[in-house]
């Protein structure tokens, strides 16, 4: 066994390297994005960019004293971690004032805290300790029912927030759980009544009813054993799917919100309405579109400076990105998001201990929701989900929330070593 | 690990797919969006870059002594976007303005209903002195600007209808002229029309960048777009201000028309059409309401009787056209002597005269206007070849020589070609070829069915005074950074010989003669020729037209004078000729009480 050296030892240095790129990159696009000529120091902190230093100032040191922590801390606290960020949650409910609609954050003296990007480490750390315990099977069913709950009580919890792009950040859990033994056929299954959840809003439950029927009859018909048990199996699965069409017409008229309801809309092109709800997506789209192939060099966008794009620092940081940038900076920071990824589950699938690799797989499928939610949003792939974009999104909470995320694993990877199998 | 439950290392592959699948789903979405489809960067250029039309200074006019007629005044209109107006000096403001806080409160409202984000107009045409004072403090109004915009401006209020207007653009040119945007000034009649190119200049254009709440950020990419507006060019307008001027004067309270010619150029010395009114009217806010107010006005000062007035017959003027073609057909010469018998008889047929020695010759019918001698000479024009309709002709082409019945197409704003009809006219009234020359008799004394503008009569007394041609007229007589156009210039030749001129300019010379009809408007020392002209009214009292060139010899100003309801030529038309010639070539006036006779007489008063 190795001795250690220091607490910089066995650190994935590609790894760090990808984070203080992309936090260095993500600060110069918060500076481009809301420039101010009277206000020309990036380091000006009465600005958001000024402010961003001194977050990544914070999470540098936050990031210093994870590595400094044991790394069997996080396997064997997972627990009151994770009860403690609950409860905060609940506080949050009733303590935080309402901002736009909703109650995520806690005013801290002039700080204001969103506990729920802290939810995602708690999570992780419980989802990897619940699942990487001996004796613990995927396929059974208990433990599909407590692995959900884990996931699914920091979702509820923020959902009481009304903050919902939060909320289903937590669903990249089940990506977690399919690697650890989950069906396959949960993600087809959903991933159907996703196409379903489409396909019922352009065309209607009527119309979808009987296509279903007709695809049932089809796949019938091509089966080699024409027998009565297929016709049944066929039959059922063709209901299933017919229930899950209405499930989905009424869900979508009664459980979501007007303004749920007119993004997706808006999103499907079922409905237009470029001056109200599309206003967002149709400037951000704008905006990335007329950065053309090499962009408008930095500082020289003006959507989003002039502030066409709402949330230009924050959920729709992209956009400057794409408008300054040009398809080749977009192409740069598409890549070096994918490629942290993909190291992330390179570096999950080397661990020695169930528990790192579990944790690892959350913080890889966070980010990979994140990234795919958010930039699909400003280009008009997904509907309007506030989230942020890691370490390029403005916020102290979320980029020392992800800063935690990646570095937990960073320590847990660099204390694998001393891990027994 | 143990070996007996799988592992599903393998299912690391599924989830690096899906994130690969995301990525690159993204790039070629972004690719088309960004390299691709062209319309984001149109819609982005749409939102952030705001066109500022930079408006040229329109060209000046000068009179052909380079006596200003029209320049440009800059206004001053104080401008607001509410919604940016919300931290100015509102105490400040009203005390420069001179207006009370309501005042302040109810123009702020005003101009949020127009629109909150857009300018409005808060105070039109500032002075000088509250601009230069507002300009001071400017920087204690956000949300106030200044505005400048040039109107036009008239030192001397004359030469309405030569000047025309500007006004804005309207649907119609925008759509036939890609020049134009809405909100364009564009000259919309006299000069200001004809010359609109030239005056003009080229607009240019500033891009600007604005914010969402179309605040300016300053200027797109330093200025590398923007393009300079090029002032518009000056005109030397053939207008003599002062003969101009002193024409006015004259109509004054009469409604009718003077044209002066300068016989070897064709340049228009001086068009008058009364009554007139003050160009100035037309100018800025007030045009509108002016505009309609002239408009409905029963004496009709907007129209141009000098350009327009067509229908109205030459009368006794036309006597000496007659008597060119006479002597060109060689039916009469200037030994022919005709006696009247108190006018032109033909069976039972009889067209008066006034009393007169006799019998007369050439020129003496043309001092003493005798009906019965132009009668005859009419006749036999007509009768010559045997054939009236063909007699006819004939007349009609050298009638036509003479720039009447046609337009002259040179930079008149208006212009109406006067009624000189062909056969084909009498075929119609009479059957073909079923008339004489007895049919049509009274155009022999410039009646019946002729009609000129007193541009037309002017122009022929020009060419009388050329001794056979004329040149068009036109009004200007340079043009800035360019040149006349060819024709302009250019001589058109009457078909009548050159000698046959001077008989007849002889006889015009003699009407200011002892026993002549313009012997009364006679200058002592200055060989004028003229010709009276009454031209029948039906309506009321007889039209007064007098036709006059001066000198005789190697004349300088040619000139018809039109006074309607003047009755005779003699009393009204040929003392202002009279005048207006003593002004152009004198420079001054001898005949004080002959001038006041003019300007004290009120003809507008006779027809209320």
């Amino acid at each position: 066994m190795r001795r250690e050296q220091s607490i910089f030892a066995n650190i994935d240095w590609i790894t760090v390297a990808l984070y203080l790129v992309l936090v260095i990159l993500g600060w110069l696009n918060i500076y481009a994005a809301v420039f101010d000529e009277e206000h020309r120091s990036i380091f000006d902190t009465s600005q958001r960019y000024g402010a961003q230093v001194i977050w990544i100032a914070a999470s540098l040191f936050i990031a210093f004293i994870i590595l400094l922590i044991d790394g069997k801390f996080y396997s064997t606290f997972p627990w009151p971690i994770y009860i403690a960020n609950m409860a905060l949650l609940i506080v949050v409910i009733f303590l935080a004032r309402d901002v736009s609609g909703a109650r995520a954050w806690l005013d801290i003296g002039s700080f204001k805290l969103q506990p729920s990007e802290f939810s995602k480490s708690a999570t992780a750390l419980a989802m990897a300790h619940y699942l990487s315990t001996l004796g613990i099977r995927m396929d059974a069913l208990r433990t599909k029912i407590i692995a959900t709950a884990i996931m699914a009580l920091p979702m509820v919890l923020i959902l009481l927030q009304k903050d919902t792009g939060s909320a289903l950040v937590f669903s990249a859990f089940t990506l977690v759980m399919y690697r650890e033994g989950l069906s396959g056929n949960f993600l087809l299954f959903g991933l159907a009544v996703a196409v379903l959840f489409i396909l019922t809003l352009l065309f209607g439950p009527q119309t979808m009813t009987i296509l279903l029927g007709a695809v049932a009859v089809v796949i019938f018909f091509f089966q080699r054993k024409r027998s009565l048990r297929n016709a049944i199996f066929v039959a059922i699965g063709a209901a299933v799917m017919a229930g899950v069409v209405f499930s989905v017409d009424y869900v979508f008229n009664n459980v979501l919100e007007p303004h749920q309801r007119i993004r997706i809309s808006v999103l499907l092109g079922t409905e237009e309405d470029p001056q109200g709800a599309g206003y967002n997506v149709n400037q951000s789209k704008i905006a990335i579109g007329s950065g053309g192939l090499i962009g408008k060099g930095f500082l020289q966008g003006t959507q989003t400076k002039y502030n066409f794009v709402p949330e230009q620092a924050t959920d729709f940081i992209f956009c400057t990105v794409g408008e300054e940038w040009g398809f080749l900076g977009s192409l740069v920071i598409i890549g070096l998001f994918t490629l942290l990824i993909v190291r992330i589950f390179l570096i999950a699938e080397r661990q020695r201990s169930a528990f790192s690799r579990i944790f690892g797989y959350g913080v890889g499928c966070v980010f990979l929701f994140h990234l795919g939610v958010n930039i699909g949003m400003t280009i008009g792939l997904m509907p309007v989900i506030g989230i942020p974009l890691p370490f390029f999104s403005y916020g102290g909470s979320s980029l020392i929330g992800f800063t935690m995320l990646l570095f937990i694993f960073i320590k847990l990877d660099a204390y694998r070593m001393q891990q027994l199998r | 690990m143990s070996y007996g439950s799988p592992n599903y290392q393998e299912r690391m592959y599924v989830l690096v797919a899906i994130t690969l699948v995301i990525a690159v789903v993204f790039l070629i979405r972004l690719f088309y969006i960004q390299v691709l489809d062209e319309s984001y960067r149109l819609s982005a250029d749409n939102n952030v870059l705001r066109y500022v039309t930079q408006f040229p200074a329109r060209g000046l006019i000068e009179d052909r002594n380079g006596q200003l007629l029209v320049y440009n005044e800059a206004a001053y209109d104080l401008m607001v976007i509410p919604r940016q107006a919300k931290n100015a000096d509102t105490l400040t403001m009203c005390n420069i303005l001179g207006i009370s806080k309501q005042d302040f409160i109810n123009r702020m409202e005003k101009a949020k209903a127009h629109s909150p984000r857009k300018a409005s107009i808060f105070e039109k045409q500032l002075s000088v002195e509250t601009y230069a004072e507002l300009q001071e403090k400017m920087h204690r109004f956000d949300g106030f600007f200044v505005q400048v915009r040039t109107l036009r401006k008239y030192p001397r209020p004359i030469a309405a209808h030569l000047m025309g207007y500007v006004g804005e653009v309207n649907q119609r040119v925008i759509d036939q002229n890609p020049y134009y945007k809405s909100g364009d000034y564009i000259g919309i009649a006299g000069l200001e029309k004809s010359y609109e190119a030239v005056l003009r200049g080229k607009k240019g254009v500033k891009v600007m960048m604005v914010d969402v709440h179309n605040r300016t950020k300053g200027s797109f990419k330093e200025g590398r777009y923007d393009t300079l507006a090029v002032a518009g060019r000056g005109i030397v307008c053939t207008i003599d201000a002062k003969l101009q001027e002193y024409g006015e004067r004259l109509m004054q309270n009469k409604a009718g028309a003077i044209v002066a010619i300068e016989p070897a150029t064709g340049e228009i010395l001086a068009l008058i059409s009364s009554p007139t009114f003050d160009p100035n009217l037309l100018v800025g806010r007030a045009r509108s309401g002016n505009y309609a107010m002239l408009n409905r006005d029963t004496l009709k000062p907007l129209f141009n009787r000098a350009l327009m007035s067509e229908t109205n017959p030459p009368g006794s003027t036309f006597k000496v056209i007659n008597a060119l073609i006479g002597q060109q057909v060689g039916v009469t010469t200037t030994e022919t002597t005709i006696g009247c018998r108190g006018g032109y008889i033909s069976g039972r047929f009889r067209m008066g005269c006034h009393p007169h020695p006799g019998p007369l010759n050439l020129r003496q019918s043309i001092q003493h206007s005798c009906n019965a001698y132009y009668g005859t000479v009419f006749r036999d024009i007509i009768d010559h070849t045997g054939k009236p309709w063909e007699g006819y002709e004939i007349w009609r082409n050298h009638v036509l020589s003479f720039g009447l019945g046609v337009t002259y197409d040179t930079d008149l704003p208006v212009e109406k070609k006067g009624v000189v009809p062909p056969k084909s006219y009498f075929d119609r009234y009479h059957g073909v070829n079923k008339w004489k020359s007895l049919t049509i008799i009274s155009m022999g004394i410039g009646q019946g069915d002729l009609g000129a503008t007193p541009l037309q009569l002017a122009n022929m007394t020009a060419a009388i005074a050329n001794r056979g041609w004329y040149i068009p007229p036109h009004l200007v007589k340079e043009i800035e950074g360019d040149t006349l156009p060819k024709h302009f210039t250019e001589r058109r030749y009457t078909t009548v010989d050159r000698p046959y001129f001077d008989p007849v300019v002889d006889g015009m010379n003699m009407v200011f003669q002892q026993g002549g009809t313009g012997y009364r408007s006679r200058l002592d020392s200055l060989e004028m020729c003229g010709k009276t002209g009454t031209a029948q009214n039906p309506h009321g009292e007889d039209h007064s037209i007098f036709i006059c060139f001066a000198p005789k010899d190697n004349p300088k100003i040619a000139l018809a004078v039109f006074v309607e309801n003047g009755g005779g030529g003699s009393k009204y038309a040929a003392p202002i000729a009279s005048l207006m010639v003593e002004l152009y070539l004198r420079d001054t006036i001898s005949r004080p009480a002959f001038e006041k006779t003019i300007l004290d007489a009120d003809l507008l008063k006779l027809t209320e």
